[in-house]
């Protein structure tokens, strides 16, 4: 399966203007602590940090665990202060790295 | 007659209290014992319904026959059941866990296989909206296995007879995930009532199913679905089972699954075992409650607690 993404966001947005973002991602989040049918231990395979950057700014960030449930959905509130790219980004166990762009324009 | 009882036991005729108290009694009791096996099955606890559901569902006669008829329908979809939260989910395609079988579907749908290099898309058209309504026709008559089957079973059929692919589970990825894309082009399409004559059979055993006693806690679907309706079962809502929405990302599985799947938990929570996913036990008894839901709106791909 291909790594795959929700992101529910207005794309534009008043400048001062509080807007809900929320993001989606596709994943198992395999904890580690299961184990198969013939006893063998799964590998841990979890999202370890969630970020979203407006260039080089950091609007929010997450740290992950194995608790958390597969297919994780967070949602976070952004103030819009200009129009920009908002990178989000997903990493995590066995070299996982996905990122998603999208615009928003301030007006 | 003086209404001094609770409102929703108003629907119990007077001759038949006693002893349909005692028998009350007695579902409960087994509820009880089930509430251990099955808390899992039904939802997460934290689930709340969003508004208190009518005592009229409890009335299991017109839950039954409604459809065609000029009474008022009191069937819910089980996504009145679901809490605020869990509805906005489905509500919301950007949100909708489900959305992300779809995309995957929607790329299964024009990805070329097997020695032909066929693809959904070099018979079905290039988009997958030609398949409006077809989820609402399903379980239907299969010519070649003649007997019916499932959607989900139909296009693992397509799979193998035009793209020479294995049979598959039901519960595969690439199974959900074109499920999903084909129930998305039926949303808002009334669920058709059962009409093929040659279908009359496998109704009448999924009807039978449907209310003859099964497992070790000896209950029969409708003594939950239709006669508990509304009620609560391990601080869960127990729906109606109307299969409205199916496939559904179920919150408790963190996945997309099927209509057998969710059967099973049912069969497993009152200790019975459950037929295999695409056997004809199982698909007469999906296609009972596809004919009870006759009319409803479909919804899929849902998303349930």
């Amino acid at each position: 399966m291909r790594i795959r993404t929700l992101i529910d966001m207005p794309r534009m947005a008043k400048i001062g203007e509080v807007i809900a973002i929320r993001a989606t991602i596709a994943h198992p989040m395999e904890t580690g602590y299961r184990r198969d049918s013939d006893g063998a231990r799964l590998p841990r395979n979890i999202i370890r940090a969630f970020h979203c950057r407006i260039g080089n700014r950091e609007i929010f960030r997450a740290d992950l665990f194995p608790a958390v449930s597969a297919n994780p959905y967070l949602v976070f509130y952004h103030r819009v202060r200009a129009s920009g790219e908002l990178v989000f980004s997903w990493r995590g166990d066995q070299g996982f790295v996905h990122e998603e762009r999208v615009s928003l324009i301030a007006q | 007659m003086t209404c001094t009882h609770r409102p929703e036991q108003a629907v119990i005729e007077p001759r038949g209290l006693v002893h349909k108290r005692r028998a009350t009694r007695r579902t409960a009791q087994a509820l009880i014992m089930m509430v251990m096996v099955v808390l899992p099955a039904f939802g997460h606890p934290s689930e709340r319904p969003a508004e208190p559901t009518p005592s009229a569902q409890r009335d299991s006669q017109s839950v039954q026959h409604t459809h065609g008829t000029a009474h008022r329908d009191t069937r819910r979809s089980g996504f009145e059941f679901m809490s605020r939260a869990t509805q906005t989910l489905q509500r919301h395609d950007d949100q909708n866990p489900a959305m992300l079988w779809v995309r995957d579907g929607e790329r299964l749908w024009r990805e070329p296989m097997g020695p032909g290099g066929k693809s959904c898309s070099t018979c079905h058209g290039a988009s997958p909206t030609a398949l409006r309504g077809v989820a609402a026709r399903y379980p239907a008559w299969d010519e070649a296995l003649a007997r019916p089957v499932s959607l989900n079973h139909r296009i693992s059929l397509c799979r193998q007879r035009y793209q020479q692919t294995a049979p598959a589970s039901p519960e595969t990825d690439e199974q959900l995930s074109l499920e999903s894309v084909v129930a998305l082009q039926s949303r808002g399409v009334a669920i058709e009532p059962v009409r093929d004559p040659r279908l009359a059979a496998s109704l009448e055993q999924g009807r039978a199913l449907f209310s003859r006693r099964i497992g070790q806690l000896a209950l029969a679907c409708h003594h939950c679905h239709d006669q508990n309706a509304g009620a609560r079962l391990g601080g869960s809502p127990i729906p109606q089972a109307h299969p409205t929405a199916y496939p559904i990302y179920r919150l408790q599985w963190q996945a997309m699954g099927s209509l057998p799947r969710r059967l099973r938990g049912c069969f497993t929570g009152v200790r019975a075992e459950a037929p295999e996913p695409t056997s004809e036990v199982m698909v007469a008894l999906e296609l009972f409650l596809r004919d009870r839901a006759a009319g409803m709106p479909h919804e899929g791909p849902g998303v349930r607690p």
